[in-house]
């Protein structure tokens, strides 16, 4: 994450390099929204579709930080990150379904399917790095090709366990509706989401801020060889990046799912068209370009939703278009080894 | 005198390209050692061996005694060898403050730093005082240099590798940089350094070694080497005294 | 042999194992009709042909270039749409052929063109990442315009009259051939797709092809020598794109049906690498031999899978994974594992093996 540096005073008579944080891309943000509402028409239904968007891009955030992540400090592209996204929202049913059946309140219900979807992913997460990814370190084209498969496979299984057939993912009663202010509606699961996503957000940023572990990521996220030549078997860390990157598309995948309120086998392959809009968008590697990207994304897509709807999925290639003509190296580039 | 470091018949193939062949050399304890020679001798391969990021293809290297040839690198570094790579290796994104917390293994966060250290460090290099928090990416050519030494010494270590400190810096910032490396080098801090620079080399060198062809083809005192003009002609095509 | 070899544009197959397959391979693609009547078997074959120049475009991008694209299949559906479209709106005939494939070769063109230029802005992993997104949208937007694409169902259409099942030019039987439209549909495949295979290998032996190698092996030293990269990037992925509309339009011919199932599919997508893989990348052979033993194989696979699901009746778990309906599980399955330990393919193999036996 590029920070803002608050410095000590400088000397007088010494030229400082003014640290200054790069406020463009949040301004395009606040422009999007902004130029939404003359768009949408009322006020309320603004409301409404931008609590939506930034919920859902709260979401996507979530299961896209893991992806640039293990990019950015591994130099690894998993095109298969959406079989742990449809893992988590199997997973999800299945809990849910028991839970319902067991008579347990609907946040318990949850809690637990967020929680075992996690830990799922996390363990497939751990064995797709040991099988499919560790041999191909390095090789760009052969882990484009093989995390494919990989998620070929993984979705297969995921039919032969839970059935081709699309299932049901209902929202527990306790979260069903919507609260209203005005005549703005604004449903009650998104902003359990948006709250989800946020806590996400604040543990990632603190464990990149504020501790060495994070400390090392990043710094390997830019020189990998520079962080082993100072004594750290960064290696090591690799598999942990892994697995965390896999539980959080696990959970994103159980919030998404949600969502949607249904779950197919395909949801990881649309969903990772989604992810790699985002971390094109955002710059790879950078976590927080991810989560403006992943903002820009969410509230596009509500957007056009509303005004637009067969314009839906282009909105999202045109933004990704118009960013990397901007910047082509997405919102913020991480500065390369 | 004790040798730190031993390099015996060291050979490096970068690829289908054999760069060492057959390289010896010793470090003594407590003093600097200039490994100098022509561009392209294999001076910065050399170090890159040492720190195991070439894989040595024959030959050993040992590190007070015990061997690290065949080592990964941060086992090698982890053993007490600080390296300071041509590029420096400054991690742009992070502070200047956060690129040193990294380099300090004992140290979580900043608070852990060794506070009389770092006053020493200050003292040698005000700069990085001046920048604690401000990203590294933003200091001048020659500020990163020093704060890439600073990374080298913010914890004491048995040997410090740099490799060609003063290229591309202004000759203001180049003494800077040799009053630094003076200082550390009367702490009897360990030191192998290569250099094209032979104000430095001279200012600071206490043995020096040439190499030539992926060879060391000299190795004695640098004041032998510095007293004898034929010498560093034949070696090194020009004189160290010229730049007196 | 040295017209042969002028065909060949002196890129012999190097191995007397694989000279001797390609050539059993033409002859029984030439002779196809007359080999197996059924309509089975004749579709089998035909859509051997048009993957063989479809994987062989894409060799032109993956293998020589050294670009992934995801994008190869929305060139595929251009083609055929292309056709389809043109046939349904116009009615059927050598017209409409026409301005169809010049209506898809020019939207073609001007989409691997964008794209291409793109390629100057971003770095290749980029470039994978937007063609699937791009190709997904595509994909999206063929099931979406229902009124000119036919949505999910897609366009059922007439070919020209001398194409159709029904034309039957002579009343007599040749060889033991009653010839129709079909087999004429058959051998304006088979000659349309040698004459352009020969071209690729034409391509990727000139100069330029040359070119592209050295991108493909350090694009840096390239740009160096002083060929400006992003030219020949561009231009291969306008190649590889006319090609896979060309192959595509075959399809539509051969098919007289277009649906986003048929092209536009990500399954279709994973073929194609599958078989360049298996076969060998950059080889341009390899596509022949990879395309005629996975279209085999996939025909027949779900045959094997069915077979061996009766056998494992009963068993759990066995049960559910060999079942006709998982044959996407174990083309996944070999997939992964060809990356692994088949990184030449097949015709890199061979070449291998004759080389040991020389020496």
């Amino acid at each position: 994450m590029t920070t803002s540096a608050v410095g000590t005073p400088a000397a007088p008579g010494e030229a400082i390099p003014k640290a200054s944080f790069d406020w463009k891309p949040i301004a395009l943000l606040v422009a999007v929204m902004a130029l939404a509402v003359p768009a949408v028409g009322s006020t309320s239904s603004w409301i409404t579709l931008t609590v939506a968007g930034l919920s859902m891009g709260l979401i996507v955030f979530v299961i896209a930080s893991g992806l640039t992540l293990v990019f950015g400090l591994m130099d690894v592209l998993n095109f298969g990150h959406g079989v742990f996204i449809a893992l988590g929202a199997f997973v999800a049913t299945s809990v849910m379904g028991y839970g319902a059946g067991a008579g347990w309140g609907g946040f318990a219900s949850i809690f637990a399917a967020m929680g075992v979807a996690m830990a799922v992913a996390g363990a497939v997460g751990w064995a797709f790095e040991r099988i499919i990814v560790r041999p191909v370190y390095g090789l760009h084209l052969k882990q484009i090709l093989i995390t494919m498969g990989g998620m070929i496979v993984g979705e297969e299984i995921i039919k032969v366990i839970w059935g081709p057939l699309q299932i049901a993912l209902p929202l527990p009663d306790e979260l069903r509706g919507a609260w209203y202010f005005g005549d703005a509606g604004i449903e009650k699961y998104r902003i359990m989401a948006a709250g989800i996503g946020l806590v996400v957000l604040a543990l990632l940023v603190y464990t990149l801020n504020r501790t060495k572990i994070g400390l090392l990521i990043r710094a390997g996220v830019q020189d990998r060889s520079m962080v082993e030549a100072l004594g750290y078997r960064i290696r090591r860390l690799f598999v942990g990046v892994f697995v965390a990157g896999s539980a959080l598309a696990g959970l994103g995948g159980v919030l998404w799912g949600l969502y949607q309120q249904s779950v197919t086998p395909q949801i990881g392959a649309q969903v990772n068209v989604l992810i790699f809009i985002v971390i094109i968008i955002g710059g790879l590697g950078s976590t927080f370009g991810c989560l403006v990207g992943a903002l820009l994304v969410g509230l596009m897509a509500n957007y056009t939703g509303f005004l637009a709807p067969k314009v839906a999925l282009f909105s999202n290639i045109a933004l990704m278009v118009a960013i990397l003509l901007w910047r082509p190296q997405g919102l913020y580039p991480v500065t390369n080894r | 005198m004790t040798a730190v470091l031993e390099l015996s018949g060291v050979h490096t193939h970068i690829g289908a390209y054999h760069i060492l062949h057959g390289v010896d050399l010793e470090v003594p304890e407590g003093q600097v050692t200039m490994l100098l020679g022509r561009n392209g001798a294999g001076k910065t391969t050399t170090l890159r061996t040492i720190m195991g990021l070439y894989p040595a293809s024959r030959g050993e290297i040992r590190f007070r005694g015990q061997p690290i040839h065949g080592r990964e690198t941060p086992d090698i570094a982890q053993r007490g060898i600080a390296y300071v790579p041509e590029t420096m290796g400054i991690f742009t994104d992070l502070t200047v403050q956060e690129n040193m917390v990294l380099a300090a293994h004992a140290a979580r966060h900043a608070g852990e730093l060794d506070k009389a250290r770092l006053d020493w460090i200050f003292a040698l290099f005000p700069a990085l005082k001046k920048f604690w928090l401000y990203p590294a990416g933003k200091l001048s050519g020659g500020q990163k240099q020093m704060l890439a030494v600073a990374r080298a010494i913010v914890e004491p270590r048995a040997l410090i590798l740099i490799d060609e400190p003063s290229k591309g810096l202004a000759p203001s910032i180049v003494n800077n940089l040799i009053g630094a490396l003076r200082e550390l080098k009367s702490q009897r801090t360990t030191i192998l350094l290569v250099e094209q620079n032979f104000q430095v080399a001279r200012a600071l060198g206490d043995t020096v070694a040439v190499m030539d062809d992926g060879r060391v083809v000299h190795h004695g005192a640098m004041a032998e080497l510095a007293a004898d003009e034929g010498l560093q002609q034949r070696l090194l095509g020009l004189s160290l005294g010229a730049h007196a | 042999m040295n017209a042969l070899d002028r065909i060949l544009s002196h890129d012999r197959p190097r191995s007397k194992w694989l000279a001797a397959a390609l050539v059993l391979i033409l002859v029984v693609l030439a002779l196809a009709p007359f080999l197996f009547p059924g309509a089975k078997s004749m579709s089998v074959v035909a859509k051997i042909l048009v993957f063989i120049l479809l994987v062989a475009s894409y060799d032109l991008l993956l293998g020589y270039t050294g670009i992934v694209s995801f994008a190869h299949t929305m060139f595929f559906g251009i083609g055929a749409y292309g056709i389809a479209i043109a046939s349904e709106k116009l009615g059927a005939g050598w017209g409409a052929v026409a301005l169809g494939l010049l209506g898809a070769v020019l939207v073609s063109v001007a989409l691997s063109l964008l794209i291409g230029l793109f390629s100057l802005r971003v770095k290749a992993i980029f470039f994978a990442m937007i063609t699937l997104a791009v190709a997904t949208a595509f994909q999206t937007l063929a099931s979406q315009l229902s009124d000119f694409t036919g949505g999910e169902d897609g366009l059922s259409f007439k070919t020209p009259e001398w194409l159709s099942p029904s034309f039957e030019p002579f009343e007599t039987e040749v060889l033991g051939l009653l010839i129709d439209g079909k087999a004429i549909t058959y051998w304006l495949l088979f000659v349309v797709v040698l004459a352009l295979f020969l071209l690729l290998l034409r391509i990727v032996n000139s100069p330029f092809g040359r070119v592209l190698q050295a991108i493909r092996e350090n694009d840096f030293r390239a740009e160096a020598i002083g060929y400006r990269t992003v030219v020949y990037r561009t231009l291969s992925n306008v190649l590889a794109a006319l090609f896979a509309t060309l192959a595509g339009a075959l399809l539509a011919l051969w098919l007289r049906y277009v649906g986003p199932d048929t092209t536009l599919s990500f399954e279709i997508m994973l073929d194609i690498l599958l078989i360049v893989v298996i076969g060998g990348m950059g080889t341009l052979y390899g596509a022949v031999i990879g395309a005629v033993l996975f279209v085999v194989a996939q025909n027949y696979l779900q045959d094997l899978l069915a077979v061996g699901a009766t056998a494992v009746q009963g068993v759990p778990v066995l049960q559910a994974v060999i079942a006709p309906d998982r044959w996407l599980l174990w083309l996944g399955v070999l997939f992964v594992l060809s990356v692994y330990h088949f990184p030449t393919g097949v015709v890199g193999r061979l070449r291998a093996l004759a080389l040991r036996l020389k020496t």
